[in-house]
């Protein structure tokens, strides 16, 4: 088998948060204690990628989709856990280490503006990761001609090279994101959100062009998106998420098909539509949304799961392989199929 | 017929740029009532955001308002000064900014933040304030909303931080609220709450709002009315419904093909051919005309007008589509 540009393994990501400490501190049984408070923003979470394959990470907001995006592109150091890129172990690299790494591998960011040097020119932003990597110096006018062209993909002219992020659109700043991503052909793209804050039409377009260079130059993309009729056209295989944990992965088609983990069938059932008539009855969940900050015992999900019974407040429910292909997290689906093909 | 309560007429809204003029709105009329939900939809870079700043007397040097009214219960709000203008932000009109970052404040908290609102706008006592945060922060679906209150702007996702700005527009009980994309960062069931919520806070108060948004599935489900906006003009408006289902602008149905559907197998989305033309350089005619397959050499020499064109749509083009069934 051909190795996977990007292999996860058990990545754990939680947060400290809670202002000094003498916010946090308790008189609680006769004694003062400072109990840190922890987000478990991602727990335990494997996934694999191969050449030319687009993964798409869904799930609601807030459940760790851009944690794990930004733990994998080395923005937040691991808690625990194995992040191997093209068979590089790169969890425990520092800065330094990592600049290598990063030719490799480009994150588009959900929140554009944030990401962009507000004091930079369009033209400057999107080439940088390209200086920072090609050995040879780069006259200005090939600065310039290549900046041209990666924008004029994305959609956007060559008079605009010359503004600044704050005069741009939203849609426009997260293009501006997706042409420096793409300038220095890395292997694997890691694409937060890439297409939500655009129109439908430039959606389209993008996509296509995401498509496009997969197909011309082998790419991968981890694409996270909460748009499931996006993820419908651009993924072969989806992971689905929920409060950290990864509750379901299988082909897309299966996905679609057959969803199996109960959140992935309220997931499913959701979405709105324009086509009014292919709306299906919306199995909408309720029931009390937990928190990162407190994990419920047991499932995850329990607490708005319609199919929960006494074992899933008591024992959490692994990831298992299922027959037919992906795997689950649910007790109702923990029978290990007899003939799993190794 | 009740006067709209925000009736915008003929706005131009200009950017002097290096490169030229930028009309980034030019022209623009449309009214919201009381109790209305009116949807803004167009291509990225059309001009949304840009009539909400103008709205609200946000729009900076080198950008100006360079025509028209703004008329808001019965006045033009457009000529208003600085100090006026900052007694109708958030008591009048609040806004949810596209990047919830705009309008967070990084160095304070959540609940900071929260509860400002409420003291400015209301006179609720502090234990009372405190409690419509958290009533809030749970209607917007943040839970552990109470131990929430004391974090930071980055330490909430991408999608909480958007619920959160919500969260502020709601508390201000505003009569006008213009919602820029707010719900993109979310996914499908967190949206449908929010919207529901946006919904019951326009029938309950009466409020009136523009949901500025390029999904036309939102539109579909929360607007009473749309308007299609290309390169700073309303090229197609009427009820939702007729827009929907068989628009009269080769526009709007392009947006309406290109949709991604879940039913659909092929790989290859539809797009609009060609792009956004440079709006500095439109010249005559229909700015539309290098992308619009029922194009005609009319179309190149004279610009169309907004015209009626069947049931409540108008469409600026010289060639409508006819009803499909
Ligand atoms: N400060 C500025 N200086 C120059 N041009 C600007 C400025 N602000 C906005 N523009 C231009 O005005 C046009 C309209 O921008 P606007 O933000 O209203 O678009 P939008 O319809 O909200 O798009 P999106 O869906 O991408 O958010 C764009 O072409 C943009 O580049
Ligand atoms: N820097 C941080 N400090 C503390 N908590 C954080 C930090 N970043 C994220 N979190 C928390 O981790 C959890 C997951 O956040 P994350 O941004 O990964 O969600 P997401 O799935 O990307 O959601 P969205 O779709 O809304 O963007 C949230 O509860 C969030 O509050
Ligand atoms: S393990 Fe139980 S609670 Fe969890 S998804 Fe399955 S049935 Fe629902
Ligand atoms: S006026 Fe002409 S070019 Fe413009 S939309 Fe209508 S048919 Fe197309
Ligand atoms: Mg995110
Ligand atoms: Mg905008």
């Amino acid at each position: 088998m051909t190795q996977p540009v990007l292999d996860v393994r058990n990545l754990v990501k939680s947060f400290t948060v809670g202002d000094g400490i003498f916010d946090r501190l308790r008189f609680t049984g006769g004694k003062l204690l400072a109990p840190p408070k922890v987000v478990n923003a991602v727990n335990s979470v494997s996934l694999s990628i191969a050449p030319g394959e687009v993964l798409a990470l869904v799930g609601e907001s807030g459940c760790g989709k851009s944690t794990v995006a930004k733990t994998i592109a080395r923005i937040h150091a691991p808690t625990s856990g194995e992040i191997r890129i093209d068979g590089k172990e790169v969890s425990c690299l520092n800065q330094k280490e990592l600049r290598p790494v990063r030719r490799e591998l480009q994150m588009i960011f959900q929140d554009p503006y944030a990401s962009l040097n507000p004091r930079q020119r369009i033209k400057d932003i999107v080439i940088e990761p390209l200086r920072a990597q090609s050995d040879r110096r780069m006259s200005s006018s090939d600065i310039d001609a290549e900046a041209i062209k990666l924008l004029a993909r994305v959609g956007l002219n060559a008079e605009q090279a010359n503004r600044y992020p704050h005069q741009f659109s939203g849609g426009q700043r997260q293009r501006i994101g997706i042409a420096r991503a793409l300038s220095v052909r890395p292997k694997l793209i890691i694409a937060d959100e890439p297409v939500s804050a655009l129109d439908v039409s430039i959606q389209a377009q993008i996509l296509n062009l995401m498509m496009d260079l997969r197909d011309e130059f082998g790419l991968s993309y981890l694409f996270v998106s909460h748009d499931l009729s996006v993820v419908h056209h651009i993924a072969d295989r989806v992971a689905v998420m929920y409060l950290g944990f990864m509750v379901e992965t299988a082909s897309r088609d299966q996905l679609f098909a057959t969803p199996r983990h109960p959140y992935t069938q309220a997931l499913l059932s959701a979405a709105p539509n324009v086509d009014k008539a292919l709306r299906k009855p919306q199995a909408e969940i309720t029931g009390e949304v937990p928190s990162a900050l407190n994990l419920p015992s047991g499932c995850c999900f329990r607490t708005r799961c319609p199919l929960a019974f006494a074992r899933c407040a008591v024992e959490r429910p692994a990831l298992l392989p299922q027959r037919g292909g992906g795997s689950v997290a649910c007790h109702l689906h923990d029978t290990v199929p007899e003939a799993f093909p190794t | 017929m009740a006067e709209p309560l925000l009736d915008l007429r003929e706005l131009q809204t200009h950017f002097q740029t290096f490169g030229g003029l930028v009309k980034a709105v030019d022209g623009v009329s449309f009214n919201v009532k009381a109790g209305e939900i009116v949807g803004l939809v167009g291509e990225s870079g059309g001009g949304k955001s840009v009539i909400g700043f103008s709205i609200l007397g946000l729009v900076d040097p080198p950008g100006r308002i360079a025509g028209g009214e703004i008329r808001f219960d019965g006045r033009d709000i457009s000529k208003l000064g600085e100090r006026e203008m900052r007694n109708v932000r958030g008591r009048d009109i609040a806004m949810v900014f596209q990047d919830p970052m705009t309008s967070l404040n990084p160095v304070y908290t959540i609940g900071r933040q929260m509860d400002e609102v409420l003291r400015l706008h209301t006179n609720l006592d502090e234990a009372a304030r405190r409690i419509r945060c958290i009533r809030m922060l749970e209607d917007v679906g943040i839970s552990g909303a109470e131990s929430r209150l004391d974090a930071y702007p980055h330490q909430f996702s991408g999608g909480m931080r958007q619920r959160v700005v919500i969260a502020i527009a709601l508390l201000a009980g505003s009569r006008l609220i213009i919602a820029d994309e707010p719900t993109t960062a979310l996914d499908v069931t967190v949206q449908s709450q929010i919207l529901k919520l946006m919904r019951r806070q326009v029938q309950e108060t009466g409020a009136a709002m523009i949901l500025i948004t390029h999904d036309l599935a939102v539109v579909s489900e929360m607007a009473d009315r749309v308007v299609v906006l290309y390169c700073g003009k309303v090229v197609e408006r009427g009820l939702t419904e007729e827009v929907i289902r068989s628009p009269a602008h080769p526009y709007t149905r392009g947006l309406l093909d290109s949709i991604p559907r879940i039913t659909d197998r092929q790989r290859r989305l539809r797009q609009i051919p060609g792009t956004v033309p440079d709006i500095r350089t439109l010249g005559a005619g229909c700015s539309f005309r290098g992308r619009c397959a029922h194009a005609q050499p009319l179309c190149a020499e004279r610009s169309p007008e907004l015209a009626p064109v069947r049931g409540s749509l108008d469409a600026a083009c010289h060639f409508p589509l006819q009803e499909t069934l």
